[in-house]
């Protein structure tokens, strides 16, 4: 191919390969759309992911259970006295990710935390009652979590993800 | 991969791999400077349709395995979720099945265009098996994915298949029994072939490989059949086979998105919606069609091993073709007689393509054959009796004598080709059309609807109705298992709210659990649940209904068919009709008759259909006028519910038909475009080579 032309002068031969380069990379692009988009969930999946209800009444004080939305344990522990106490009164400068613990919990609902129990180092499943902090453990690398849920020590950056829930009455919370 | 190249590529990072792996000097020498006659038609641009299909096969094949679950018990639910739930998967579905067919009906082409031309003759022989075993290998592929949907036709397909080799004398039971891990057909065959079926691709690539480094040795055949000699002969391969290569290209894409996107079930069969069911044998068991000649060859000869042999040998005795036809001259263009038997094998093959997809009765086995012996006639007498008694006309002295005399009207050859390759299709595809719900029955008259043709879409109202049909009558009988609460809210299905769809599900009762004492529970549907079924398993509905399972009605539109005959299979193809299923479905439900006609017996328990093969139907007459009340003011007629729960079927079984024929327009209009953008582009490219 001899292209005789130069950048000034642009002549039909150049405007026509340009317009089939063109449309050869649109119907490209829109090819590769539905190959990777094929990838996210599928309508199955994410219709199963709906909110979950939970009913609070066989969670007895100092108890906690797990149960599982869009394939993720949730903890919902029922906590004591002692360990609403230790969690409100840390000093938040001591925190490596500082969250007071009302920002954790429902206003009026001190005793329910509800968190996401994935670590945030790489995604281990931390053990409840265990550790130095009344709160979680996570055997895989050391990550200890308090009362509320807020990472002490170890190698994880962040406290325990809490869900989006919301009270629907005071023995039942709406998970998602 | 003609031996070392020159190529010095300037950038120096390139010139540091360069020198330690000449990779682009080998991409350079093979596809860009490789010198290619210039005298091809475009029946040579089947060579880059293919390589094309090959690699969009292996893409999407590789993608619905993501999604695919190669279990007996799970295969079939997985394909229907594939193609309703994964985002575009119906989309890839499409391309996927009807590429199969694509890639064939390119192969097909491509070997009657080698056959045409001497192709295979000396130095090509190599070049031309090493085809020959990518086709074999294909057969082996294509069959073992149409067992993985494992629908009747995928199973019994499998069955008759595997089969074949127990016609081996002393061995063959013990072949069959290792190629199934069974004593059946069963979940190791399905297993396996999935396997396979994901490996053999890569060995066809693999294959492919070595034929296009044969081709570059000895260099492409072309219309005159006289060798490449001076350089007056040749063009570069890039840009001038590629420009061209890429116009074939699009032109075939055209035709592909034809079937992708309008007549996705045109080349498949309507048994291949209805689940494996190993006691139950379909009416016909007819391959794809790409399989048809050879099915014929089998089923015309009364002798099982002999059959076997003779089906194999017809795909093997293309090995032996380059000694077979030892005449001097390559190209049928001048071989006066050898052009007219060509032309006649052609027809052959088509002939028996279609006896393929015919009952082994009556005239189809004679007619079977006559045009078997026909078809090894070819081989065995015509070429080597042609290489002897017939007088070739000259060849043109070179490629460039040859270029020079005919440069006059080629102009319309693009247009003639794309025209051609549509009729043929329509002609090999429509073969397939075969019978399913004709025996005894009569023919469902068309009906009307508003999904048909290329813009339609479904009547929202009818979908309502029609659930409400179904909600009210059909499900006492029928499930609907694919079809969750929450499609009904769906873009392009019967258009409720999603409050409305959830309402709609907690007024059902599901069966859930099980809770934490263990126990199984009802509580009230939500969205994302599935239309419970009327019976706890098929014994159960069986039992209740005096023998006869009433059938899941998620598919029922596509599971249903009847034949349409010739030629209205060939402009069934240009018309875009596939609505045999919804005919039948309306037909059935409107064909009850009080009155028996003479000579038809209905044994106690069931009931005259008119339009129900056999006419003895298990189901009593479902709708009577009044019995389902309208909120609309629709007519409360037999006539309206069929239609409105027809319609409403439809969508159940194809709830993104809509998407498919929007985004098909989208398409269309591309392509167009960009085929005339390629076929100017490629009129520029190639004005510097006349």
């Amino acid at each position: 191919m001899t292209t005789a032309s130069s950048a000034d002068h642009p002549t039909r031969r150049d405007f026509l390969f340009v317009a089939t380069g063109a449309a050869a990379a649109v119907g490209a692009a829109a090819t590769v759309w539905p190959l990777v988009a094929q990838m996210n969930p599928d309508a199955a999946t994410i219709a199963a992911g709906a909110p979950i209800q939970v009913d609070l009444t066989p969670i007895a004080e100092g108890q906690d259970i797990k149960v599982f939305w869009r394939g993720k344990p949730i903890y919902i522990s029922h906590r004591t006295k002692k360990q609403i106490e230790e969690a409100q009164k840390v000093p938040l400068s001591s925190l490596p990710d500082p969250q007071p613990d009302s920002a954790r919990v429902k206003s009026g609902h001190d005793q329910w935390l509800v968190v996401i129990g994935i670590c945030t180092h790489l995604g281990c499943i931390p053990i409840a009652h265990e550790g130095n902090y009344d709160g979680f453990f996570c055997p895989c690398h050391g990550s200890q979590y308090d009362s509320s849920g807020r990472i002490r020590q170890g190698p994880a950056p962040a406290n325990l993800a809490v869900p989006p829930y919301a009270f629907l009455s005071d023995t039942k919370i709406q998970i998602g | 991969m003609s031996g070392p190249s020159d190529f010095q590529p300037s950038n120096p990072a390139l010139k540091w791999i360069e020198r330690r792996l000449p990779i682009f000097g080998l991409i350079h020498s093979s596809f860009v400077a490789y010198p290619t006659p210039r005298n091809l038609n475009y029946w040579w641009t089947f060579g880059a349709i293919l390589s094309m299909m090959l690699a969009l096969q292996i893409l999407t094949g590789v993608i619905l395995a993501m999604h695919y679950t190669p279990h007996a018990d799970l295969a079939f639910k997985s394909v229907e979720l594939i193609v309703r739930d994964v985002n575009y998967g119906w989309l890839l579905r499409n391309m996927h099945a009807a590429g199969a067919s694509m890639f064939f009906f390119a192969v097909y082409i491509h070997m009657f265009r080698g056959l045409y031309y001497g192709s295979y003759k000396e130095p090509r022989e190599v070049l031309w098996i090493l085809g020959v075993i990518i086709y074999l290998l294909m057969m082996a592929t294509g069959f073992m994915g149409y067992v993985l949907p494992w629908g009747q036709m995928s199973f019994w397909g499998a069955t008759v298949i595997t089969n074949l080799f127990s016609a081996v004398p002393y061995f063959g039971e013990s072949i069959v029994t290792l190629l199934w891990g069974g004593y059946s057909v069963g979940n190791p065959t399905l297993n396996r072939f999935f396997s396979l079926h994901y490996l053999l691709p890569f060995v066809i690539a693999g294959v492919v490989v070595l034929h296009i480094w044969a081709l570059h040795v000895a260099g492409q055949n072309n219309p005159a059949g006289v060798e490449a000699k001076t350089e007056k002969d040749t063009v570069p391969f890039t840009p001038y086979a590629t420009i061209k290569d890429a116009f074939g290209v699009a032109c075939f894409l055209i035709f592909f998105a034809w079937f992708i996107f309008y007549m996705p079930n045109y080349l498949g069969d309507a048994d291949n919606y209805i689940p494996a069911n190993p006691g139950v044998t379909p009416a016909h068991i007819v391959p794809e069609w790409y399989y048809l000649p050879f099915y014929a060859i089998l089923r015309s000869i009364p002798n099982k091993l002999a059959g076997v042999v003779a089906m194999f040998s017809a795909i093997i005795i293309l090995c032996f073709l380059p000694w077979l036809d030892s005449a001097r001259t390559r190209s049928s263009k001048y071989r006066p007689l050898a052009k007219q038997f060509f032309w006649i094998f052609v027809v052959v093959c088509i002939g028996l393509g279609y006896l393929g997809s015919q009952p082994p009765e009556g005239i189809y086995v004679i007619a079977g054959r006559i045009l078997t012996v026909c078809y090894f006639a070819y081989f065995l007498i015509v070429l080597p009796l042609l290489a002897r008694i017939e007088t070739p006309r000259p060849v043109p002295n070179s490629i460039a004598d040859d270029v020079l005399a005919k440069n006059k009207g080629r102009a319309a050859t693009a247009a003639s080709v794309v025209l051609a390759l549509v009729l043929a299709g329509g002609l090999f595809a429509g073969s397939t059309q075969n019978a399913k719900a004709e025996e005894g029955g009569t023919t469902p008259p068309a009906q009307s609807w508003s999904f048909s043709g290329p813009f339609g879409k479904y009547d929202r109202g009818s979908l309502q109705r029609g659930l409400k049909v179904y909600k009210e009558v059909c499900s006492a009988c029928h499930g609907l298992s694919y079809v969750a609460f929450r499609n009904l809210a769906d873009a392009g299905g019967p258009g409720y709210s999603e409050a409305q769809a959830a309402a709609f599900a907690s007024e059902y009762k599901i069966k859930d659990g099980p809770n934490d004492q263990g126990e199984m529970f009802e509580r009230p549907g939500r969205p994302a649940d599935y239309f419970p079924s009327p019976f706890p398993n098929e014994q159960a509905a069986r039992a209740a209904n005096g023998g006869a399972a009433p059938p899941d009605l998620s598919l029922i539109t596509k599971a249903r068919s009847y034949k349409r005959g010739f030629p209205q299979f060939v402009i069934d193809f240009f018309s875009q009709y596939q609505e045999q299923g919804p005919d039948y479905v309306d037909a059935i439900l409107q064909g009850f008759e009080d009155k028996v006609p003479a000579g038809v017996t209905i044994p106690e328990g069931s009931y005259y259909n008119k339009y129900f093969p056999g006419h003895a139907i298990k189901m009593p007459k479902p709708l009577s006028d009044g019995q389902v009340t309208f909120d609309d003011g629709s007519p409360a007629t037999v006539k309206q519910y069929a239609h409105d729960v027809t319609t409403f079927l439809m969508w159940a079984a194809e709830p993104h038909m809509e998407a498919r024929k929007r985004i098909g327009m989208q398409v269309f209009v591309f392509l167009i475009i960009f085929a005339f953008l390629m076929y100017f582009t490629k009129r520029k490219v190639w004005a510097d080579a006349h």
